[in-house]
C-alpha cells in the first residue's frame, strides 16, 4: 500500500468509523462532569422528563426519583444513555422521540441529560434509619400491608406491586403515601400513562340484579369497566347493565395515622422497601 | 371499479426513497397512456373543480376535510342514526410499524389513499382494504419532528398525491403508482423544519404549511405548482424587516419566532382566499426576549390563493406563553347571509369571525380556562395578570396541550351545531431563560402536571356556534386525540383514548354503537362509498379501520 492509498485508507476509516464512534457505541458518557453540558441537559430535561420525573429529576406523578445515586435499569452513564435512548419495556418510560410529547433527542443532547442527571444526584443518599428486618416483619405481620401488596411474590393484589418502590421513589414519596394514600392516587396524567391501565380509583357499582360491588378498576372505557373487590374477585362489567356507577378519589387503602403506625415503623417499613428495591 | 380506473399494478414496497427519474422515452410513453387512461377514464382524475364540488360527490372524498369549507361533514346517508348500533367491521389495514397515526383517508372512485408513520403513504382497495401500492421515504436519521414521526394525511390532484415529509420535503407521487414524481426541498430539517400537515390543493398549487415552532423556525406556507414542484410563493408567518407587523417582535426575537403552520388550512373558491392557522411564537413558554404581539403567531390568516399575499388576519392569542397553537381547522359557515369562519381553539375559547374582513363576531369559552377574565373592545379575550409561566411554576388553564389540538372538529348543517373534542386540564407552566441553538428543542420551559389538579376530562362538545352555548356534552373515560366526522345520516362520529370508535346520535350525542380497536386514536374519520355501499373509516392504534353496515 503506498503511502497516499494508507492515507486514504485512513481517510475512509475516519469518515466511515467516527460517526459511529461518537454516537451510542460509546464506552463511556464524553461530556461526564462538564458542567456547560450539564446545564445543556437541564433544558433538555424539563422539555423530555420534567413531565414524568418532575422538575429537579426528584420525581413526579409518575417517574421515578433520579436523584438517588443508585437506578434501578441504569448502572452507569452508557446504560442511562441506552434507557433514555429506548425506553423500558413493560413499562410508561418510551424510547426517546416515541412519547408524543417532547422532542426526539439526539446522541448528544442525550449525554447531556445523562450528565445532568448525575449532577443532580445527592451523593450520599439520605439513608434510611430503619431497621429492615422489623419492617419486613410489619409489612407482612401486623401493619397488613401485605394484605393488599405483593412484594416478591408474595401479598395481596389490590394494591401496587411493591417490590421495586423502594429503588424508585424517594422515602418522602413512600411515607406520604401511607399517611395520605388518596393523595397521590394515580389518574391519566397524560396519554403516554395509559400504559398503567391500573389508575386504583374507587368504584362502587350496583348490578342489575341489585349486588353492590366495592373495589378498584383494574381497567375502564366509556363502556365497561373491570373491577377487583377486596376479596380478589375480579368483575367484568359492561355500563350500560349497572344500576348504578360511582367513582372516587377516596383509595381504599385507610389511611395509616401516626397513633395506628408509628414513625419509628413507618421508618422500618420503609427500609424493608428499599433493601428490597436494592436487590 | 378496479379494471374502470385502470389499477393493474401489483403491491410494491418503495424500499428507497428520493427521486426516481423516468428516461425521457419512458416518461413520453407514459404520458401518452395517460392521455389514453384520461379518455377512456374521466374519473379517475381529482380536478380542483372537482374538490369545489365535493359536495357533490358524497361518495368520494378528495381533501383533508372533506371539502374545502372544514366541515368534515358526508352527505352519506345509508349509515343513519336507525342502523348504526348494526355496524360491523368490514377490514382492518395493518400497517405494521410503530407510532401514532394522525392521518385522514383520502378516498377516490374506490381506491383509499393514507399516509402512515415515518412518512409512509399507500393506496387500498376502498372495499377490501387490500394494498395496492406502498411509499415509504427514506428519512434521515436526525429529524427532528416534535411530537411523534407523524403526518396527518395527503393532497390529491391530478393524478398525483402530495406528501410533506418530516425532512421537510415536499413530494409528489404518482397516484397508481406511488413512484415519485418531484420532490423539493423546502427547507433544512437540520434547523427543526418539519412537514406533519396534510396538504391543501388548491388549482394547480400544492398548499402547505411548515412545523417546527418547537425549534425556533420561523414559519412559513408555501405553495408549489402541481405538475412541476415550482415554488409558486412563500408567506412567512413571522414578518420580516420593513414589513408590517414586525414591530411586534423584540430585537432579533423574529428570526427564531416560530409561528408554524402545521395544520390544514380551508379554502373559499368564491374569493380564492385561503383560511391557514397559525402556531406558537418561539420558545412556546417564554416571551422574556420577545416583547410584544409576535405577530402572526396564533392567528387565522386570509391569504390570497394565487399570490399568497396576507389579505387580514386575526391574533387568538397575542404573545403567547403556553404553547396555545391556533392550528386548529377553521370551518367555513354561511348562515343568515353571513359569510363566517369558527375556530374552537386550543386557549380555550370558540371564535366566530366576518371572513370578508377578519373582524371578531364572537368568542365564547367552551372549556375550563383561567388565563382571561375579559375582553378587549373588539371583543377578544385578553390575559390577566396570573398567565404567565414563572421559574418555579403556577397552574394555568388550559394546559399545555389545550382545550382542544389538532383534532379535526366538524360543522353538521343538519343540527347547526360545531363538534370538536375538549379537554379539561390545568398545567403547571414553568419558564427558564434557554439560548438558541439551531435545531436544538427551544422552549424555554417546561410543564407538568398539577399533582393538586382535578383528574382531566374530555369531552365530545356540540357546540352553537350563533351563542356559544354548549347545546350537547359527551364525557369521554379520559381525554382523546380524536377527530369528529358528522353525518347526513343524523350521525357524529369520534373514537377515544381507550381504543373505541363510536357513532352518536348527532342531535344528542348519545352513542348508538362503538367498537373496540384495541389502540388508542389520535386521527379523524371519514366516510365514503363505493358500489352503493357507505363506509366510514379512522386509523387507530397501528391500522386503518373501515366500518360499514352488514
Amino acid at each position: 500500500m503506498t503511502a497516499r492509498n494508507r492515507r486514504a485508507a485512513k481517510q475512509f476509516a475516519r469518515l466511515v468509523f467516527i460517526p459511529v464512534v461518537i454516537s451510542s457505541a460509546l464506552a463511556q458518557n464524553p461530556l461526564a462532569g462538564n458542567p456547560k453540558a450539564a446545564k445543556a441537559g437541564e433544558y433538555e430535561f424539563r422539555i423530555n422528563c420534567a413531565l414524568c420525573h418532575g422538575l429537579g429529576a426528584k420525581g413526579g406523578g409518575r417517574g421515578p426519583d433520579l436523584t438517588r445515586a443508585q437506578k434501578k435499569h441504569a448502572h452507569n452513564d452508557v446504560e442511562m444513555f441506552q434507557v433514555i435512548s429506548n425506553g423500558i419495556p413493560g413499562t410508561a418510560m418510551p424510547a426517546n422521540g416515541t412519547n408524543g410529547q417532547g422532542v426526539g433527542m439526539t446522541d448528544e443532547e442525550i449525554w447531556q441529560i445523562v450528565t445532568y442527571i448525575r449532577s443532580q444526584e445527592v451523593k450520599a443518599s439520605a439513608k434510611s434509619t430503619g431497621n429492615a428486618d422489623h419492617g419486613r416483619e410489619l409489612f407482612f405481620g401486623d401493619a397488613n400491608c401485605s394484605l393488599c401488596h405483593m412484594v416478591e411474590g408474595k401479598g395481596g393484589r389490590l394494591g401496587p406491586e411493591l417490590t421495586s418502590v423502594g429503588a424508585s421513589r424517594t422515602r418522602e414519596a413512600i411515607i406520604d403515601s401511607v399517611r395520605n394514600p388518596s393523595r397521590r392516587l394515580a389518574w391519566g396524567l397524560t396519554e403516554a400513562t395509559k400504559e398503567f391501565p391500573q389508575e386504583y380509583e374507587t368504584v362502587t357499582v350496583v348490578t342489575a340484579d341489585g349486588q353492590q360491588i366495592k373495589g378498584v378498576t383494574l381497567n375502564e372505557d366509556s363502556f365497561s369497566v373491570q373491577v377487583m373487590d377486596s376479596g380478589e374477585k375480579i368483575y367484568l362489567l359492561e355500563k350500560d347493565q349497572l344500576r348504578s356507577f360511582q367513582k372516587n378519589r377516596e383509595s381504599m387503602m385507610p389511611r395509616y395515622n401516626p397513633d395506628i403506625l408509628s414513625d419509628k415503623d413507618l421508618e422500618d417499613i420503609v427500609a424493608f422497601l428499599v433493601r428490597v428495591g436494592a436487590k | 371499479m378496479r379494471s374502470r380506473i385502470g389499477v393493474t399494478h401489483r403491491c410494491r414496497r418503495r424500499e428507497r426513497g428520493g427521486l426516481q427519474r423516468r428516461s425521457q422515452k419512458n416518461s413520453t410513453f407514459f404520458s401518452l397512456a395517460l392521455l389514453l387512461f384520461v379518455a377512456s377514464s374521466a374519473h379517475a382524475q381529482v380536478t380542483f373543480e372537482r374538490i369545489v364540488n365535493a359536495t357533490k360527490e358524497p361518495q368520494n372524498w378528495m381533501t383533508y376535510s372533506g371539502d374545502y369549507s372544514g366541515k368534515r361533514f358526508s352527505a352519506l346517508d345509508q349509515i343513519n342514526k336507525g342502523n348504526a348500533h348494526s355496524m360491523v367491521a368490514k377490514w382492518v389495514y395493518q400497517i405494521g410499524a410503530t407510532g401514532k397515526l394522525e392521518t385522514t383517508p383520502l378516498v377516490v372512485d374506490g381506491i383509499l389513499y393514507a399516509t402512515g408513520q415515518d412518512n409512509r403513504a399507500f393506496a387500498l382497495d376502498a372495499r377490501t382494504g387490500r394494498p395496492i401500492w406502498m411509499y415509504q421515504r427514506q428519512l434521515p436519521g436526525d429529524i427532528r419532528p416534535c411530537c411523534g414521526r407523524v403526518n396527518r394525511g395527503l393532497a390529491i390532484l391530478n393524478g398525483k398525491v402530495f406528501l410533506g415529509t418530516l425532512d421537510a420535503h415536499v413530494i409528489a407521487l404518482d397516484a397508481k403508482t406511488g413512484n415519485v414524481v418531484w420532490d423539493r426541498t423546502a427547507a433544512d430539517y437540520r434547523t427543526g423544519h418539519s412537514f406533519t400537515v396534510a396538504p391543501l390543493a388548491v388549482k394547480n398549487q400544492i398548499v402547505i404549511g411548515i412545523s417546527g415552532g418547537e425549534y425556533g423556525v420561523r414559519g412559513f406556507i408555501d405553495a408549489y405548482d402541481a405538475d412541476s414542484g415550482e415554488r409558486k410563493w412563500r408567506f412567512y408567518t413571522v414578518p420580516g424587516p420593513g414589513e408590517p407587523g414586525h414591530d411586534t417582535w423584540q430585537g432579533d426575537s423574529w428570526k427564531v419566532g416560530g409561528a408554524p403552520a402545521w395544520n390544514t388550512g380551508t379554502y373559499d373558491p368564491a374569493t380564492n382566499q385561503i383560511f391557514w392557522p397559525t402556531g406558537n411564537p418561539a420558545p412556546s413558554n417564554r416571551g422574556e426576549g420577545r416583547a410584544g404581539d409576535n405577530l402572526y403567531s396564533n392567528s387565522l390568516l386570509a391569504l390570497n390563493a394565487d399570490t399568497g399575499k396576507l389579505d387580514w388576519y386575526f391574533q387568538f392569542t397575542k404573545h403567547d406563553e403556553h404553547d396555545w397553537d391556533a392550528t386548529q381547522v377553521p370551518i367555513m359557515i354561511d348562515a343568515g347571509g353571513k359569510h363566517l369562519i369558527a375556530q374552537a381553539d386550543r386557549n380555550g375559547f370558540f371564535y366566530v369571525l366576518d371572513r370578508t374582513n377578519g373582524k371578531l363576531i364572537s368568542a365564547t369559552a367552551y372549556g375550563k380556562q383561567s388565563w382571561s377574565d375579559a375582553k378587549d373592545k373588539e371583543g377578544r379575550p385578553i390575559a390577566n395578570g396570573q398567565a404567565s409561566p414563572t421559574l418555579t411554576g403556577h397552574t394555568v388553564c388550559p394546559g399545555a396541550l389545550g382545550t382542544t389540538n389538532f383534532m379535526a372538529p366538524t360543522f353538521d348543517p343538519q343540527t347547526g351545531l360545531f363538534y370538536v373534542t375538549a379537554r379539561d386540564q390545568c398545567d403547571i407552566f414553568s419558564t427558564a431563560p434557554q439560548p438558541y441553538e439551531a435545531g436544538h428543542a427551544y422552549y424555554g420551559s417546561a410543564y407538568f402536571p398539577s399533582e393538586e389538579a382535578e383528574p382531566y376530562l374530555g369531552f365530545l362538545k356540540a357546540i352553537d356556534p350563533a351563542t356559544g352555548e354548549i347545546k350537547q356534552k359527551f364525557q369521554h373515560t379520559s381525554p382523546t386525540w380524536s377527530g369528529a366526522l358528522s353525518t347526513a345520516g343524523g350521525l357524529v362520529f369520534s373514537g377515544d383514548a381507550e381504543g373505541n370508535f363510536i357513532a352518536f346520535e348527532a342531535a344528542s350525542l348519545k352513542p348508538l354503537w362503538h367498537f373496540q380497536m384495541g389502540g388508542a386514536v389520535y386521527a379523524a374519520p371519514m366516510a365514503f362509498a363505493v358500489d352503493g355501499k357507505e363506509y366510514v373509516a379512522i386509523a387507530a392504534g397501528s391500522a386503518v379501520y373501515a366500518f360499514g353496515l352488514p
